[in-house]
């Protein structure tokens, strides 16, 4: 398991912000990289790797990757349904976006479609409260959702996924 | 009045032409011509607040960073925007992010920090590309870099991402996760503007508070001080959301009364679908929900203004608080009881685990809400939330016990009848939502405590 030679010349470049020494400041950034480029989660010896280029303690980074809500620790679909559910979104009728996104794809939070293709995994606020409902596909926001919108959005990324093949 | 959003809606305005050619590093320039202490000075006058959430004069909060000989500084710009309800330093950066960039170079320079991080939260990851674009322009133009406009300052910006947690949104977790660490706070003193990244002395301030270093350096220290009213100088960001008729980020001068603000067409535009007001929280999720009428009049019967004062005027009892300007509102047809639970949920998942008032309370407030919600409630458990939210609040290490207790409290205070009504009609609050209720009392202090 090894970064490709772009990969790996961004990891140098982020782990030279910071002073001599300090370098497990990187960590966070790396397991972004990481997660790109070894299928969307972090299995071990993905996050063994990491620690390898910092030159730290695979323990470490066990632990901040276990922190944080956006590293996966298991396999992921190809598209992540990340629907936010906080109080805002809640007011402008996200349980039913994801009620709809359950029954569509059948598959309960947390789950993968069988194919491969979707997970959904509801967040906790993602910070567009005054677009919503909303969800985080990638790294780009879909916000004001309705089912309509869902619909596209899957057949969007069934799409993609067949041309990608 | 708009000082942050005056060329918001410039064509082009996200891209450096655009931004200098409307007056944009006019501030950088002037700065250069100043000592750090008088920018340091400009920015006391301004009585600028921090815009994060707590409202600490940030004039001050510069003034006390440590300055031992050999020792580099830091600034560190606090863009983990999660606090529910909050959407406006996104806004700043996603659409006019060399403000920011321009606020970063002069605040460096007034600190001594060469060398400047942005923690961004990990979700907004298109605009990492967008600041760090904006970066790269200010360097290939001269105001970043090494000997900025001659001066012997050098400077470097960097983009730091998070990886989806709230509490690195409290300085010490921010920097703990920026030493690539768990995002687990720090216990004050020492603060960081003794100890803070790598333990060197440090200031870390949110994002619409660096951008405001900009028209106070550009009008000066006193002008922006005349703006707004009283301890509430210049301007403020709000982002609105809920069920207005237009959500959104809006500028104010911190003059307009609650009622103008939801109802005029200037801003909210009133409550949509033609529904009526249920209730507010005006400053991010963490802070007390109001009523309708304690929201638009005080206790005392005076209107409501939207500024730090006038909102929390009457304490929690009857008051709330400007925060962080995430103001959402609830039409008639809204579940405060819900809502609470969400909330409960969000602050139990973002919980960091270290103190354990919060650990344990916030997944029991959660366990709670819902049974109370989905009609499994008993009498008695809208007393324990009372109690467990108390013990809860001033006994962990940061303020997100206090965050998390303060809705629950607030919830209960001024819409226990709300509370009580699911708990009496477990099958009714299934199907239908109380609506709007007997706000008459607004001093509704539970028993218990």
């Amino acid at each position: 398991m090894k970064f490709s030679e772009e990969k790996l010349n961004k990891a140098k470049e982020i782990m030279a912000r910071y002073p001599d020494g300090k370098q497990k400041s990187a960590l966070i950034p790396l397991l972004h990289l990481a997660q790109e480029e070894f299928g969307g989660w972090l299995d071990v010896s993905a996050m063994d790797y990491v620690a390898e280029l910092l030159n730290i303690l695979p323990i470490e980074v066990y632990e901040v990757a276990t922190f944080y809500s956006m590293f996966n620790l298991k396999p992921v679909g190809k598209y992540i349904f990340e629907v936010c559910r906080t109080g805002p979104c809640m007011l402008n009728g996200s349980d039913d976006i994801i009620e709809y996104i359950k029954e569509k794809l059948n598959i309960r939070e947390g789950e993968t479609t069988t194919d491969g293709l979707f997970t959904l995994k509801p967040a906790e606020c993602l910070g567009a409260c005054g677009y919503a409902p909303m969800m985080q596909l990638g790294k780009h926001f879909r916000e004001h959702l309705t089912k309509e919108k869902v619909d596209a959005i899957i057949d969007e990324c069934r799409r993609n996924a067949a041309v990608n093949n | 009045m708009k000082l942050l959003l005056e060329h918001a809606h410039v064509e082009g305005i996200r891209y450096y032409d655009a931004y200098r050619k409307n007056g944009g590093y006019r501030a950088v320039e002037k700065a250069f011509k100043m000592t750090p202490d008088e920018i340091v000075e400009e920015v006391k006058k301004s009585g600028l607040r921090g815009r994060g959430g707590a409202g600490f004069p940030t004039g001050m909060k510069w003034s006390f960073l440590a300055k031992p000989e050999g020792i580099p500084r830091h600034l560190v710009c606090n863009a983990d925007e999660s606090e529910p309800g909050t959407f406006k330093d996104r806004y700043l950066m996603e659409f006019i992010p060399h403000l920011l960039i321009e606020g970063l170079i002069v605040s460096s320079f007034a600190l001594g920090s060469n060398a400047t991080y942005i923690y961004i939260r990990g979700e907004y990851a298109w605009i990492v590309d967008i600041l760090e674009q904006a970066i790269t322009e200010a360097k290939n133009n001269g105001w970043l870099g090494k000997n900025i406009l001659n001066s012997g300052f050098d400077c470097e910006i960097y983009v730091q991402r998070g990886a989806g947690a709230y509490i690195c949104g409290e300085e010490t977790a921010l920097i703990e996760s920026l030493e690539g660490k768990r995002g687990n706070p720090r216990i004050k003193p020492p603060f960081p503007a003794i100890q803070g990244l790598w333990m060197r002395p440090t200031v870390v301030n949110n994002v619409e508070t660096l951008a405001a270093v900009v028209p106070i350096l550009n009008m000066g220290g006193e002008a922006y001080s005349k703006i707004g009213v009283g301890r509430s100088t210049g301007t403020k960001l709000l982002s609105v959301c809920g069920n207005v008729k237009k959500p959104g980020i809006y500028e104010i001068d911190m003059t307009q009364s609650v009622e103008e603000f939801i109802f005029s067409d200037e801003y909210c535009g009133g409550i949509a679908n033609g529904k009526k007001l249920k209730a507010c929280i005006p400053g991010g999720s963490s802070v007390p929900i109001l009523p309708a009428n304690l929201l638009l009049k005080t206790a005392k019967g005076e209107t409501r203004y939207m500024n730090y004062e006038s909102l929390s005027d009457g304490g929690f009892a009857t008051g709330s608080m400007m925060g962080s300007g995430g103001f959402i509102v609830f039409d008639e047809d809204q579940c405060v009881v819900r809502h609470t639970m969400t909330l409960a949920r969000f602050y139990n998942h973002e919980s960091c685990g270290q103190c354990s008032p919060c650990r344990e309370g916030t997944g029991w407030m959660y366990k709670i809400l819902k049974n109370i919600e989905y009609g499994k409630g008993k009498m008695s458990d809208i007393d324990l939330l009372w109690d467990i939210q108390r013990k809860i609040e001033g006994n962990t290490i940061c303020p997100l016990g206090d965050a998390a207790a303060w809705p629950v409290a607030a919830a209960i205070r001024h819409f226990r009848d709300e509370f009580e009504w699911h708990v009496l009609n477990p099958e009714e609050s299934q199907k239908r939502n109380f609506g709007l209720a007997h706000y008459a009392d607004p001093i509704h202090v539970p028993a218990v405590g």
